[in-house]
C-alpha cells in the first residue's frame, strides 16, 4: 500500500470523511463557545446593573388596558395574560390576512394572465404599485388617509341599517348563540372531523371497492351515510337541547355604537394593508405557477370542449399548485412576521403589547424579547410544516 | 346560415369543408389557399416535410389555431370567432396529440370522464361505465386507477385515444400520434387506430407511418410549404406520385 509510506495524520487529513468530521467538530466547538460567551456576558451584565432575571414578572399585575382583547382582560390581569392577549391578536390579524391575501392574490394572478387586455393591464398595475411601496407606508395610508377621515359615529355610513362605518371602526351584526346552540355547533364540528378522518383512512379502500361489482352499491351507501350524518346528527341534537340563534345588530347609544362586532380601525387598516401588499406577491407566485403548466395541457383540455374557466380550474390550477405552494408558504410567513408592524399604528399585537408596553414596564428585556422571538419562530415553523404536508399530499396525487 | 343547416342534412355532403383557407404567423404564410372536403367516414392521411403546415392544418379544424382567411365548416358549423361555435365543434371533434397531453394529476379513469362530466353533463356512473368500455377497447382497463406517469408511452397514447372517444366524437384528428413513442410501442397504438378506422370513424391523421397509411387511408394528402401539393389514393400516391416534390419526399422516408 502506497499510503503506508505517509504518517497517519497525513493520511487522515487526505481522507475526505475524516476531514469532514474534523471540520464539523471544530464548528460545533466554535458555536458552543460563542453561545456560552453571550450567555455569560449577559448574565454578568444584568447582575452588574442589578436587574433580576427570571419569569416571575409574568404573574405580576399589568395595570394597563388593551383596546382589543379576544379573551377577558382588564388592568388587573397579569403580564402573562397580556402575553396571551397579544398573541391572540397577532394570530387573528395573521389569519384574516392570510385568507384575504390568498383570495385576492389568486384573483389578480389569474387576471394578470387574462386575454382581456384591460383586465391584465389593471392586474399588472396593481402588482407593480402595491409591491413597490413600503408596507409601513401602506399601513399608514389605510389608517390615517382612509379610515382616519371617516365621519364620527352619529354621521356613520350605514349599509342595510345593520353595518355602520365610522371613524371608531366598523360595526357588524354578530350571531349570539345560547348554550344549546354552542353544543350544536360543537357536535357539528365533531361530526365533520370524524367523517373527514374516516374518509381519509378509508380512501384507498373506497377507491378499490367502487369498481367491484358487488361492493359498488355498498360504497355509495357508505358515502351517503357519512354525508348525511354530518347534517342529521347536529339537527337531531338541536331538537334535544334548547338551541337558539339571534343576530345582534349594532345600535347607536350616546356617542358610539354598542352591540354586534366592532372591527377597530387599527385592525382594519393593518388587515387591509397586509393583505393587499402580500396579495401582490401572491399574484406573481400564482402567475408563475400557471405559466409553468405546459401549453399542451391547456390545448388538450380545450380540444375536449371544456370552457376556458373549466380548463383553468380543472386542469391548470391543480397542476400549478405544486409550483405555487413553496413560494406561497414564504408569503404567508412574510405576512405573519410583517404583522408586527402593528406597533406603528397601535394595534395591540404581541410586539406592541408585550415586546412594547410590557417590556417598558418590567424592564425584562431579555426574557420578553426571547419569548416574543420564540412565538414567531413557533408560528412560522408550524405554518411551514402544515404547508409542507399539504405540498407532499398535492405532489403525491400525481406521482 | 340557413343554407348551411340544410347542407348538413344531406348525407353525401362533406362533414368537413375547407374553402380557400389562409393563415399567417406574423409574416410567415403557413397555410396557402387550402381547399379540402372530407366526407363522413373518410380516412385521410396527411404527410409532408416538417414545417409544411400539416399540423397547423388539422389544428385549425378544431380551432386550436385561428385561420385568417377562408371558411372552415365542421359538421355544419362554421368556425368563426364565436366561442359557442368553437365549443360546439370541439365537442364533436376528438384530438390526439404527439405528446399525449394526459392530465397528470388525474387517474386514467378520471382523465376519461373529465370532459363527459363537465361538458356533456353525463352522470358520473354512466361516464365511468362508458370510460371503462373504451379503456377495454384500447386494451388497458386494468390501469384505470393508475396515474398517467405510471404508464408507458404506448399505454398513455392509448388512454389519450380512449379519452377522446369518451366524448363520442364524429371526427378524430391525430397529430403525429406515434412520433414520440419508442419503436416497440408504435404498433399497439396503430392497431387501435386501425380498429377505429374499420369501425367507420372519420379520421384525419398527420403521420409518417406509411404502412398505416397504405392500410387505412382512403386518400393521401401531401403538403409542402403550406400548400396541398398532391391528393391521391394511396396506390397512386405511393406507386406513381405526380409531383416532383412528393417523389423526393417519398424517396427520403421510404429508403432510410
Amino acid at each position: 500500500m502506497a499510503n503506508k509510506r505517509h504518517p497517519m495524520l497525513v493520511r487522515l487529513w487526505r481522507d475526505p470523511v475524516w476531514r469532514a468530521v474534523l471540520f464539523q467538530v471544530l464548528l460545533i466547538l466554535a458555536v458552543v463557545a460563542m453561545v456560552a460567551w453571550v450567555v455569560n456576558n449577559t448574565l454578568s451584565n444584568l447582575e452588574h446593573r442589578g436587574i433580576s432575571t427570571g419569569f416571575d414578572f409574568l404573574s405580576q399585575s399589568a395595570g394597563f388596558g388593551i383596546i382589543q382583547t379576544l379573551v377577558e382582560y382588564d388592568e388587573s390581569h397579569t403580564f402573562g395574560r397580556t402575553f396571551l392577549v397579544g398573541l391572540l391578536n397577532t394570530l387573528l390579524v395573521s389569519f384574516l390576512g392570510v385568507i384575504f391575501a390568498t383570495i385576492l392574490g389568486f384573483l389578480i394572478g389569474v387576471a394578470r394572465l387574462s386575454s382581456n387586455w384591460l383586465l391584465s393591464k389593471m392586474a399588472s398595475i396593481y402588482i407593480e404599485v402595491f409591491r413597490n411601496i413600503p408596507l409601513l407606508l401602506q399601513i399608514f395610508f389605510w389608517y390615517f388617509a382612509v379610515l382616519g377621515i371617516l365621519p364620527n359615529p352619529r354621521q356613520s355610513i350605514s349599509l342595510f341599517d345593520s353595518i355602520f362605518i365610522n371613524v371608531r371602526g366598523i360595526s357588524l351584526p354578530w350571531p349570539e348563540l345560547n348554550a344549546g346552540m354552542v353544543t350544536v355547533a360543537w357536535v357539528f364540528m365533531a361530526c365533520l372531523a370524524a367523517v373527514l378522518v374516516l374518509r381519509f383512512f378509508m380512501r384507498s379502500w373506497l377507491l378499490k371497492a367502487q369498481h367491484q361489482e358487488n361492493k359498488g352499491q355498498m360504497v355509495l351507501y357508505i358515502k351517503a351515510a357519512m354525508a348525511s350524518s354530518v347534517v342529521l346528527i347536529p339537527l337531531v341534537t338541536s331538537f334535544l337541547v334548547d338551541a337558539q340563534l339571534r343576530w345582534e345588530i349594532p345600535e347607536l347609544k350616546g356617542f358610539n355604537f354598542s352591540g354586534g362586532l366592532v372591527l377597530i380601525p387599527e385592525l382594519a387598516a393593518l388587515w387591509f394593508a397586509l393583505s393587499i401588499y402580500t396579495a401582490a406577491f401572491i399574484a406573481e407566485v400564482v402567475r408563475s405557477g400557471i405559466e409553468s403548466v405546459s401549453k399542451g395541457q391547456k390545448e388538450a383540455a380545450a380540444a375536449l370542449g371544456l370552457k376556458p374557466r373549466r380548463v383553468l380550474s380543472l386542469v391548470v390550477i391543480p397542476q400549478a399548485m405544486r409550483v405555487i405552494i413553496p413560494p406561497l408558504t414564504n408569503q404567508y410567513l412574510n405576512l405573519i412576521k410583517n404583522s408586527s408592524l402593528a406597533t406603528a399604528i397601535g394595534y395591540p399585537d404581541l410586539v406592541s403589547v408585550f415586546a412594547g408596553t410590557t417590556l417598558n414596564q418590567t424592564g425584562q428585556a431579555v426574557e420578553v424579547i426571547a419569548m416574543t422571538m420564540a412565538v414567531y419562530l413557533t408560528i412560522s415553523l408550524t405554518v411551514s410544516v402544515l404547508m409542507n404536508l399539504y405540498n407532499r399530499w398535492a405532489s403525491l396525487v400525481e406521482r | 346560415m340557413d343554407k348551411m343547416v340544410r347542407e348538413v342534412k344531406d348525407p353525401a355532403s362533406p362533414v368537413i369543408r375547407l374553402n380557400g383557407v389562409n393563415k399567417w404567423y406574423d409574416n410567415f404564410h403557413v397555410l396557402r389557399d387550402i381547399n379540402l372536403d372530407v366526407v363522413r367516414g373518410e380516412k385521410i392521411v396527411i404527410c409532408g416535410p416538417s414545417g409544411s403546415g400539416k399540423s397547423t392544418l388539422i389544428r385549425c379544424i378544431n380551432a386550436l389555431e385561428e385561420h385568417q382567411e377562408g371558411q372552415i365548416i365542421v359538421d355544419g358549423t362554421e368556425l368563426t370567432r364565436d366561442l359557442k361555435n368553437i365549443e360546439k365543434v370541439r365537442r364533436e371533434v376528438g384530438m390526439v396529440f404527439q405528446q399525449f397531453n394526459l392530465f397528470p394529476h388525474l387517474t386514467v379513469l378520471e382523465n376519461c370522464t373529465l370532459a363527459p362530466l363537465w361538458v356533456r353533463k353525463t352522470a358520473k356512473k354512466a361516464a365511468e361505465k362508458t370510460a371503462m368500455e373504451y379503456l377495454e377497447r384500447v386494451r388497458i382497463p386494468d390501469q384505470a386507477d393508475k396515474y398517467p406517469g405510471q404508464l408507458s408511452g404506448g399505454q398513455q397514447q392509448r388512454v389519450a385515444i380512449a379519452r377522446s372517444l369518451c366524448m363520442n366524437p364524429e371526427i378524430m384528428l391525430f397529430d403525429e400520434p406515434t412520433s414520440a413513442l419508442d419503436p416497440e410501442m408504435i404498433k399497439e397504438v396503430l392497431d387501435v387506430m386501425i380498429e377505429l378506422a374499420n369501425e367507420g370513424m372519420t379520421m384525419l391523421c398527420v403521420t409518417h407511418e406509411m404502412g398505416f397509411a397504405k392500410t387505412v387511408a382512403d386518400r393521401m394528402i401531401f403538403m409542402d410549404q403550406g400548400q396541398i401539393v398532391e391528393e391521391a389514393t394511396p396506390e397512386v400516391f405511393f406507386n406513381n406520385p405526380k409531383s416532383e416534390r412528393s417523389r423526393a419526399f417519398l424517396g427520403q422516408i421510404l429508403n432510410h
